[in-house]
Parts: C-alpha cells; sequence; structure tokens
C-alpha cells in the first residue's frame, strides 16, 4: 500500500541503533529513555496549551466574539503567557485541608492521562507503547483519573469541592459502562484489542464506513459517553461554575490548579484519539476499495496530518456540543445513561454478534 | 520499545507536577493572613465543618455501576473471539454460533437484572 512510504519506523530504528552504537548499552537506554519522556512532556504541555486556546477561540466563535487576540499573532501566544502568570502565582493551601491528600490530588490526574496518552499511535511507526491490549489498558488507566478528582474535592475541606467531586463520581462512574461497551462493538468486528492491529485492519476503510450502522451508533455513543466522561459541558454538573464556583478544584491555586484545567483538556484529547484511532481509522488514509486512483491520492497525505485531523475533528465536535446545548440536570445525566445509552450499547452488541457471525459487513 | 517503559512514562508525569509545584513554591512571593486560608465559599465565614455525613444519592447506581463493570471485564475476551475472520483475514473461529448463543444467555441474564433495578426503582434519582 501506498501509504507505507510514509513508515517512520525506520527513523526511530536508526535513532535507536545510533544510540546503541555509539554509547554503551546502558547509556544508550538511559538516553534513549530520556528522550523519549522529553519529547512526550513537550508533546503533552503543548497539546494542553493549544487545546485552551482553541476552545477559547471556538467559543469565541460560536457567540459571535473575537476571542484572544491580544499576544501573539492571533492569539497563539494567550495560553503560554496563561501558564507563566499561573506558574509565578502563590499556592494556597487553605486551613484545616487535608493537606497530604491535597498535594496528591493533582499528581494523580496528572499520571492518569499521561499513562493513557503513551498508548495511542500518531503515525506509522511512531508508537510509544504498543500494548496487545491497548484499548483496555487506556480504558483502565483513563478512569483512575476520577480517584484524584475525589481526593481533590475531599481533602479541599470545602462543601462546594466535596459536591463537585460527589457528582462527578457517578458521573465518569455511570458514563465508563457506555464508553466500554460502545468500544466493544469495534473490538467484535476486528477481533483484536491491539490499536496498531486495529489500525491497520482498516486499510480497505474505516470501521465507521465498514461497520455501517452499528459502528455509527457506537460512536455517537462514545463521543456523548467520552464528552460526559472527561466532564464536559452539557454534562459539566461537577464544575457547574453558577452552583459550585469551580466544582472539586475551587480551593486550588495557581499550578495545581493549571494541572486540573491541563488533565481535563488532555482527557479530552484522548477521548478524541481513541475514537478517531478506533472508529475513523486512526493515521490510516481514506481509502475505497476499487477506486485505486483515489486511494492512490490519499495516500500522498501523511498519516499523522491524518491522525491529527480526525482528532481534531472529534474534539471541534466536542467543543461545539458544548457551546450548544444547556447544562444537564443530574437526573436527566444519570437517565441519559441507564434508561437510554446502556440499553442501547447492549442490544447494539447482540445485533454485531449476530452480523458478524452472518458476515453482513463490508470486509 | 517495550512494556516496562510504561514506569519512564509514570516517572516523566511525577516529574512534570513535581518539578512545576517545586518551582512554584519557592519562586513567586507569599503573604498569609487568617482571611486568606478560609475556605472559598460565599465570602462570608463558612457555617460547620465540611465533613460530614450526606446522603449520596447513587449509591445505588454505583451497586449497579460495579455490575456492570465487571460484566464489561468478562465480554472483553469474548469480543476479541467472536468474528470467524480474524484481523489477519483468516478463519480462526469456527463454532461462531456457539459464541453467539452463549452472549444471548449473558446479556438476557443481564438484561434481566437492569430491568429488576429499573422496576424496583433504583435508576430514580432521590
Amino acid at each position: 500500500m501506498g501509504y507505507q512510504k510514509y513508515d517512520l519506523a525506520p527513523l526511530t530504528h536508526s535513532i535507536d541503533q545510533y544510540l546503541y552504537s555509539h554509547l554503551s548499552s546502558t547509556w544508550a537506554f538511559l538516553a534513549e529513555m530520556t528522550l523519549i519522556g522529553v519529547v512526550f512532556l513537550i508533546f503533552y504541555a503543548v497539546i494542553g496549551l493549544y487545546l485552551v486556546l482553541a476552545e477559547r477561540k471556538v467559543c469565541a466563535f460560536m457567540q459571535n466574539r473575537i476571542g484572544p487576540n491580544r499576544v501573539g499573532w492571533y492569539g497563539v501566544l494567550q495560553t503560554i503567557a496563561d501558564l507563566f502568570k499561573l506558574l509565578l502565582k502563590e499556592l494556597i493551601t487553605i486551613r484545616k485541608a487535608d493537606k497530604l491528600l491535597f498535594n496528591i490530588a493533582p499528581f494523580i490526574v496528572i499520571i492518569a492521562s499521561f499513562l493513557g496518552i503513551a498508548a495511542i499511535p500518531f503515525a506509522m511507526g511512531l508508537h510509544a507503547i504498543d500494548f496487545n491490549i491497548g484499548i483496555f489498558y487506556i480504558m483502565a488507566v483513563s478512569s483512575v483519573g476520577v480517584v484524584g478528582i475525589l481526593i481533590a474535592g475531599w481533602s479541599s475541606n470545602n462543601k462546594y469541592s466535596l459536591i463537585g467531586a460527589m457528582r462527578s463520581g457517578a458521573q465518569i462512574v455511570s458514563y465508563e459502562l457506555s464508553v466500554g461497551l460502545s468500544l466493544l462493538v469495534i473490538v467484535i468486528y476486528s477481533g483484536t484489542l491491539q490499536l496498531s492491529t486495529l489500525v491497520e485492519s482498516q486499510a480497505d476503510g474505516w470501521w465507521i464506513i465498514k461497520g455501517h450502522i452499528p459502528a455509527i451508533l457506537a460512536f455517537f455513543v462514545f463521543v456523548t459517553a467520552g464528552t460526559a466522561e472527561t466532564n464536559r459541558g452539557p454534562f459539566d454538573l461537577a464544575e457547574a461554575e453558577s452552583e459550585l464556583t469551580a466544582g472539586f478544584h475551587t480551593e486550588y491555586s495557581g499550578i495545581k490548579f493549571a494541572f486540573f484545567f491541563l488533565a481535563e483538556y488532555m482527557n479530552m484529547f484522548l477521548v478524541a484519539s481513541v475514537a478517531a484511532t478506533v472508529f475513523l481509522g486512526g493515521w490510516m488514509p481514506l481509502h475505497i476499495p476499487g477506486l485505486e486512483g483515489f486511494n492512490n491520492a490519499m495516500d500522498f497525505i501523511p498519516p499523522i496530518v491524518w491522525y491529527f485531523g480526525k482528532t481534531a475533528f472529534v474534539i471541534f465536535l466536542m467543543m461545539w456540543i458544548k457551546w450548544t446545548f444547556p447544562r444537564l440536570r443530574i437526573d436527566q445525566l444519570l437517565n441519559l445513561e441507564w434508561k437510554y445509552l446502556l440499553p442501547i450499547n447492549l442490544v447494539n452488541i447482540v445485533v454485531v454478534a449476530l452480523i458478524v457471525l452472518m458476515g453482513w459487513y463490508i470486509k | 520499545m517495550n512494556n516496562e517503559s510504561l514506569v519512564l512514562f509514570f516517572i516523566v508525569a511525577v516529574a512534570l507536577v513535581g518539578l512545576a509545584v517545586g518551582f512554584s513554591m519557592i519562586i513567586p512571593p507569599k503573604s498569609t493572613n487568617p482571611v486568606k486560608s478560609e475556605p472559598y465559599e460565599c465570602g462570608i465565614e463558612t457555617q460547620g465543618t465540611t465533613w460530614v455525613q450526606f446522603n449520596v444519592g447513587y449509591y445505588l447506581f454505583a451497586i449497579i455501576y460495579l455490575i456492570f463493570d465487571v460484566e464489561t471485564v468478562f465480554v472483553f475476551p469474548w469480543a476479541v473471539v467472536m468474528n470467524p475472520i480474524g484481523p489477519d483475514g483468516v478463519l480462526r473461529n469456527a463454532n461462531g454460533m456457539r459464541s453467539f448463543v452463549e452472549i444471548l444467555i449473558f446479556f438476557f441474564v443481564l438484561g434481566l437484572g437492569l430491568i429488576y433495578a429499573w422496576k424496583k426503582g433504583a435508576l430514580k434519582w432521590q
């Protein structure tokens, strides 16, 4: 296939071999680890900062405003300026807060989202950790974040924080079911949990096209549940500004607050990446069987552009949802999950099992 | 990269937060006064303690969640082998019908549980 000309594995292998041929194996190992760590750190920070900016810009355009446009060209440096401002702010720990838990909470939320990002395939051969249980791993790791949120709310010694954290717990826990079950649909189709194999299996068409109705249904359930799981509007009850000031991170100041904010946006990025990888083909270009010319033309666009394009599309979808719909009430929120999404998912899975058994999908 | 390198990502995440928080504890100017360390609630002094017992309205949801989450874990291995044709395009599970019937029975029992909880009013917010 044509897309293989952009395989980045030779590049990473040549860096690996260069390090191992010039240094002793211990130092080469350490250098490689440092390199990967630094690259991911920069990637994480830059994506997080620019998602905040993108959110503000999208929100502004949807509300017919201009948005940040003072720092840098079109405000592109706005969030970096914000970051430096937050770094130079005093960290306040309020009286009678549980100090140990209060300090641990930002670590947990950041670790949860950072470990999730590690398993995403960004482009062909650009994949930090390729587990054979990739999807399962991402679900498992990203659900640790709720522990951080609960700890943050509880330890703050603030009633708003406590209520926000409790709401957040109920919400994340409920919607996690739908996230898992909607991903199962594609797992049944493809027969693998490994993300690289999953992407390769979409070379003759993305699963949302090949899996027709159940896959489209699962995609919408996944985006809805993913939006809820990242505590974003219209499901942002945990930090409903008008009732709870800022929910579980009301008492956090300076850079600790920034980390909660960063983790929230990176969780959004993670959900969008998983949606793009599982349903929309990840870095795989759009291929339609039979149209050789079209497929070859699509192969000229590098996989990394495809990956970021699809992720950006899903992120935009989530922002669009956030700035369009009003906030739900807690009983509506739980009804949506337990009385609509969950039964839909269960039926959907049985239907997919039947479709797969009969071979009614596009192979 | 091998799977052990997950430790690396853990260390990098801890270092990211640790360094930034450490920087923020040393560099910025500090000042303290009694009002500043009050919880931010309404602007007036807070009443009573925060860590009180209160009605967790979704206690039942948490229990039902537990059942369904364990169920999801059970369904994952099934989902991987359900498709008679594997990701490499080779026929690997000739007995697809049996897997299908198994999941029908499994989901039937599970669905009964959900309907039971629904009828009992466990899915109603109080």
